[in-house]
């Protein structure tokens, strides 16, 4: 607890010297108590709640459903219950008898890699232009793009479920991409622009001198500087890709071949025969990558995202 | 027009079509033009284009079947307008929206506040903690509302489970299919809408890691100097959190209860997947969807997004109004 003591903020220092203070009397200290103590249950109130559901997750996903069902108050699973095959069930194809979910998983790292490359070849010049590029219009763009990301995805969701059917791109993984591509481009850019402001001016100047051209300065230059940031401006495209429900289900509903391992799971989920263990090892394959990209960039994501907030 | 100092260094290698000098400045803007273009094709083809047509389809009769034939120039007509704002089940599902976009406003700040307020103050574990409370908005939606529903479960879910047992319920609730309960309260008999309920409280668990992690930038950027000359002058915590903290925070809390909104009013994914729509939470966005998918009655389901898009920008008109006021009188 040392570093907590040194630490403690100067709002919970019970009883402080000062004279003035003594003045204020119990009042004061009870609530100081009170706030002391209400951090603390607040705390791990939050993490209760925002763990549970994920033990619960992973809980359910290593036990048979009999024993789920025998015994549903149990919050722990005993070793002789433990297994895997509810892996091995959902991961395997169809035709052996699984829920195919090996191919959704292939399904859904093409869509979001390919989102993620294509947001970035886009969004990277899009956002250099925009931080650093004198063009019409430049004060402007950046709040129309954000409008853009603002923007309710049920209402493109009709023009582009109807437009997508006629040029024969529903049901096929192209149609996806281009639209996630098209979702993620406005926060992309908005990410970039940022760091790309960061690069000292002065730095792509000397680069322009020594006979760069800007697009040398680009790629020699601006983008070796921002690399951090691009590739977790990367892993947020994949996140929103990989995450991505509404349009999938649009799209790729009657093709189960071709479906995400989202998707996979929400049709999956909705009938009975399928075991719920099973389906709990199917959410474990779909939320872990996402859990471990988060986890081992949440720093850099957390940052880019609010790097307007501090100015308030 | 002269050559600058940066031109000899670096002659120009273009010319316009005239044959004059560019300057620097001339091709770094027209580079950027260049630059911006994919990127301005994209949204143009993806985002604008789609929402002019959603509102062209608005004034035509459309069925899904016909989407192989139809073109842009099909006869126009109010009728489907006229259908959407006839029909009970539009105005039942606006209010239905309305409630559970304020409910979930309203949670998701609250809750945001209390997290970024409890984990303020630097502890052993905090960067942890921290991230861990992240991990509700981050989870694929499809995932954690499964979990959800079969913690929610009558049969076996944990939830129920627990309140028969530990917390003395006479019968499980059903928290997802149920429109309407009843609360025992000192003898009351209370209807609550249970389902809509339910989803509002997972939209606050969802949601309010947003609201907290703009909420705790905020903080780490906030001056401590207020808050300890008003302790020094014997405020209560509850007073220095009240008078001076609050306050500083208010902006940010403006911005987000109007992009929560934005995205609360039209969302799609949670509810769906929870209820389906459902026990009295057919919000406006799953009704489209049925429209769209079940009835297969494009032109309808266009014109209700119409609607449902004016709605949000007429709310988000007042939204900014009583903002600027506030913004004024502070």
């Amino acid at each position: 607890m040392s570093a907590e003591t040194v630490m403690t903020p100067p709002s919970q220092v019970a009883a402080p010297p000062e004279p003035r203070r003594m003045a204020h009397g119990t009042k004061h200290r009870v609530q100081s108590r009170v706030f002391r103590i209400g951090r603390w249950v607040v705390i791990i109130g939050f993490l209760i709640a925002t763990l549970v559901p994920f033990y619960y997750m992973l809980l359910l996903s290593v036990k048979p459903i009999g024993s789920l069902l025998q015994n549903p108050a149990s919050l722990w699973v005993s070793p002789s219950e433990f297994t895997l095959q509810t892996y091995v069930d959902v991961l395997s194809s169809t035709a052996s008898g699984g829920q195919g979910f090996g191919r959704f998983l292939v399904n859904s790292g093409v869509v979001a890699l390919a989102s993620v490359g294509l947001a970035l070849l886009i969004g990277i010049p899009g956002a250099y232009a925009i931080a650093r590029l004198p063009f019409i219009g430049r004060r402007y763009v950046s709040g129309v793009f954000l409008a853009a990301y603002l923007f309710p995805a049920i209402l493109m969701a009709i023009p582009l479920f109807v437009g997508f059917t006629r040029l024969g791109l529903r049901g096929n993984l192209v149609g996806l991409i281009i639209v996630y591509t098209a979702q993620t481009v406005p926060v992309a850019i908005y990410m970039l622009r940022n760091y790309f402001e960061t690069v000292p001016e002065a730095i792509e100047e000397a680069g322009l001198v020594d006979g760069l051209t800007r697009i040398g300065v680009l790629r020699q230059i601006s983008l070796k500087l921002a690399l951090p940031s691009i590739m977790s401006t990367g892993l947020f495209v994949f996140m929103i890709a990989w995450n991505e429900f509404l349009f999938a289900l649009l799209f790729l509903v009657d093709r189960r071949e071709r479906w995400t391992v989202s998707l996979g799971l929400s049709q999956l989920s909705g009938s009975v025969e399928v075991p719920t263990t099973v389906l709990m090892a199917g959410s474990v394959i779909l939320t872990l990558p996402i859990i471990i990209i988060f986890f081992a960039t949440e720093r850099l994501l957390t940052g880019g995202l609010t790097a307007g907030a501090e100015k308030g | 027009m002269s050559t600058t100092v940066t031109e000899t260094k670096q002659p120009p290698t273009k010319t316009d079509t005239t044959g004059k000098r560019v300057t620097l400045t001339q091709r770094d803007a027209r580079l950027g033009l260049w630059l911006m273009s994919p990127t301005l094709l994209v949204v143009l083809v993806i985002v604008i284009f789609p929402l002019l047509w959603s509102i062209l389809l608005s004034f035509q009769r459309m069925r899904l079947i016909q989407i192989g034939r139809a073109d842009f120039f099909e006869p126009l007509t109010l009728a489907n307008y006229e259908r959407v704002l006839g029909s009970s089940a539009f105005w039942s599902s606006l209010v239905i929206t309305f409630i559970y976009t304020f409910g979930s406003v309203v949670l998701v700040i609250f809750l945001g506040v209390l997290a970024a307020m409890a984990v303020r103050q630097p502890f052993r574990g905090r960067t942890f903690v921290r991230a861990a409370y992240l991990l509700p908005y981050v989870a694929p939606v499809v995932a954690v509302t499964f979990v959800w529903r079969t913690m929610l479960n009558p049969q076996f879910g944990i939830v129920n489970i627990v309140g028969q047992n530990v917390f003395g319920w006479d019968e499980p609730i059903p928290f997802l299919s149920q429109a309407v309960g009843t609360w025992n309260l000192f003898g009351l008999e209370i209807p609550v809408p249970t389902a809509l309920l339910t989803v509002i409280v997972f939209e606050g668990w969802r949601y309010f890691p947003f609201a907290f992690l703009f909420l705790m930038a905020r903080l780490a950027a906030m001056s401590d100097e207020p808050e300890e000359a008003a302790l020094v002058d014997g405020a209560t915590p509850w007073q220095s959190f009240r008078f001076i903290v609050l306050p500083q925070l208010m902006p940010i809390i403006g911005l987000l209860a109007v992009l929560r909104t934005i995205w609360t009013f039209n969302e799609f994914d949670d509810i769906f997947l929870l209820t389906g729509g459902a026990a009295g939470t057919n919000v406006a966005s799953v009704q489209i969807y049925n429209y769209l998918t079940v009835q297969r009655n494009v032109g309808q389901a266009a014109a209700q997004s119409v609607i449902m898009a004016l709605v949000l920008v007429a709310m988000l008109a007042v939204y900014l109004l009583i903002l600027r006021r506030r913004g004024e009188r502070v």
